[in-house]
């Protein structure tokens, strides 16, 4: 009783209170890009795709796991380019669950990632993120949902198209029109490393190619037929 | 040196960035391996392994694209078993495995891969077997083989090892996932120093995906990444570090310009292969290894390889650290 009062006794002095000064502002040098974040957010129940998950997982090996998630967030804290995605690959997971189609396969997340399969490694669950990465991309790449003038995409199609060509990748073209594509300004930018390399005979302008391109174009038609 | 001569010879993938921006790797490859009494020979009219740009369009396109090159490699060596395709990149060694496997279990992508395949008069009978050039390097031809080569141990250089993203995952066949060494036991084996970097299987950045030497991609994720992996390099007093990506190697060595002017502080450390660096240690011109093609690659050992002169720059090396 005596203790209980003690502490209930009113404070001798009053409580000094010092605003919380906020932590002491660090410019950041150099540009900082902002990723364009997802724009129209699903609000409505009637807004979202049920079938969704069972679509991705049909689309992976062991996609299936998908629906085992726990959302710990050991993909989202391994991920080495989460800091620059719009949606973590966590609450992509999650969101994928719940079948907010749009915004999934509208979202930047999926042309992020760098397939370094950190998260497929670490997850408890074992589900194959990367895979489920790619996924998206095939079908937002199918719906032409994919982000217009990010890099990844313009690229992913740069390189299929070269390889259905000509069977193989040359690394100063492929550079060169993705530059052109995306950002004219790094062509500039990168002159002087790629003259570097082109003296060291590490790029070249001739374009490489294999000998039978016909084959390889026979062979692309016939797995998907 | 290799006294008795082995008349191994190995199919080699080299894939579309070991034949350009990482020529040197092939390079250094081909030295090495020729110097230890084994042979490559180049998979005749290869072609790219899709990277990981083709899975984003089409897997099971992806998985053609690998399997006409087991297929042919197969195709080229009719009554071995298994077949030994040497891919050096590690986007290509990924890439290649994932194909093997796609071919090797039975389902739907098989038959659709082996009628693929048989529009184009070639089969594949699952006799290819995928492997890295460090596997061989390691478990087939031998640490003991590769010291008896020395000449000119590499004493007081501190190597980190680098080993990338794909080498080692999703799964690895041929080292630990999380703490790989089968790099540090090569460049001990040269007498060089491993250095404990624990940073040896993160992301260096942009251009794992890319397929090619595009820092435009992401610039400032890339750019931080390699960043990261560079200090740490330097904090621990690594003087070199190797990897085994072309990808990487160049991605490490590249941009250092721009980033000491982005991060304020200079930054400086040679990058190369593992190839290169055991190479230099068994007295191989170094021309043929292609250090001519690195921007950046200064070891503490003196240029001539006589003994004298290695026992002073490794005291050299010793003051430093």
């Amino acid at each position: 009783m005596g203790a209980l009062a003690q502490t209930l006794e009113a404070p001798t002095q009053a409580p000094t209170l010092e605003p919380i000064s906020p932590p002491a502002h660090k410019p950041v040098t150099g540009k900082r890009k902002k990723w364009r974040p997802v724009k129209d957010q699903s609000k409505f129940e009637a807004q979202l795709d049920p079938g969704f998950a069972a679509e991705i997982a049909e689309e992976v090996e062991d996609g299936e796991l998908l629906h085992q998630c726990i959302q710990c967030g050991t993909c989202s804290s391994v991920c080495p380019v989460s800091a620059y995605m719009d949606l973590t690959p966590r609450r992509l997971i999650a969101m994928t669950r719940a079948g907010a189609r749009d915004d999934v396969l509208h979202s930047m997340t999926p042309w992020v990632c760098v397939s370094c399969y950190a998260c497929t490694v670490e997850c408890p669950k074992r589900i194959p993120i990367t895979e489920i990465m790619h996924a998206m991309r095939r079908i937002s790449l199918r719906e032409k949902t994919y982000p217009r003038r990010f890099t990844t995409p313009v690229m992913t199609k740069e390189f299929v198209d070269m390889i259905e060509d000509r069977g193989r990748s040359t690394e100063s073209w492929i550079s060169m029109k993705l530059y052109l594509k995306t950002n004219p300004g790094l062509l500039l930018k990168n002159a002087k490393l790629a003259t570097r390399l082109f003296r060291q005979g590490r790029i070249g302008v001739k374009r490489a190619s294999i000998r039978h391109r016909k084959d390889l174009r026979t062979l692309l038609k016939a797995v998907s037929s | 040196m290799s006294s008795q001569a082995v008349s191994t010879r190995y199919t080699y993938f080299p894939g579309c960035s070991a034949d350009g921006v990482g020529r040197a790797f092939t390079e250094s490859l081909y030295a090495v391996f020729e110097h230890l009494g084994y042979g490559l020979d180049e998979l005749e009219d290869w072609n790219c392994c899709g990277a990981t740009a083709w899975p984003s369009v089409d897997q099971d396109q992806a998985h053609a694209l690998s399997a006409r090159n087991l297929a042919i490699a197969e195709d080229h060596q009719p009554g071995a078993d298994p077949v030994d395709v040497l891919a050096s990149c590690t986007g290509c060694y990924r890439a290649l495995l994932k194909a093997q496997e796609a071919l090797g279990t039975a389902g739907p992508t098989q038959v659709k891969l082996g009628r693929a395949l048989a529009a184009i008069g070639l089969d594949s009978e699952g006799r290819a077997r995928v492997r890295h050039p460090v596997d061989i390097l390691l478990n087939e031809i031998g640490l003991d083989r590769i010291r008896d080569a020395v000449v000119r141990p590499l004493t007081g250089v501190k190597v980190a090892s680098y080993y990338g993203c794909q080498l080692i995952r999703p799964f690895s066949t041929f080292d630990d996932q999380y703490d790989p060494t089968s790099m540090d036991r090569l460049v001990e084996a040269v007498g060089a120093e491993p250095v404990d970097w624990p940073l040896k299987t993160r992301c260096c950045g942009g251009s794992c995906y890319c397929g090619g030497p595009v820092i435009g991609a992401m610039p400032e994720a890339t750019m931080q990444l390699s960043y990261a992996l560079l200090r740490e390099a330097a904090k621990r007093d690594a003087d070199v570090i190797v990897t085994i990506c072309p990808l990487c190697q160049f991605n490490l060595e590249g941009f250092q310009d721009r980033m000491s002017k982005r991060f304020g502080h200079p930054m400086d450390m040679s990058s190369g292969f593992v190839t290169q660096l055991m190479g230099i240690a068994m007295g191989i011109d170094e021309r043929q290894l292609g250090i001519h093609r690195l921007l950046r690659w200064r070891l503490p050992v003196a240029p001539a390889p006589e003994p004298a002169a290695v026992g002073a720059a490794a005291a050299e090396g010793g003051d430093d650290a």
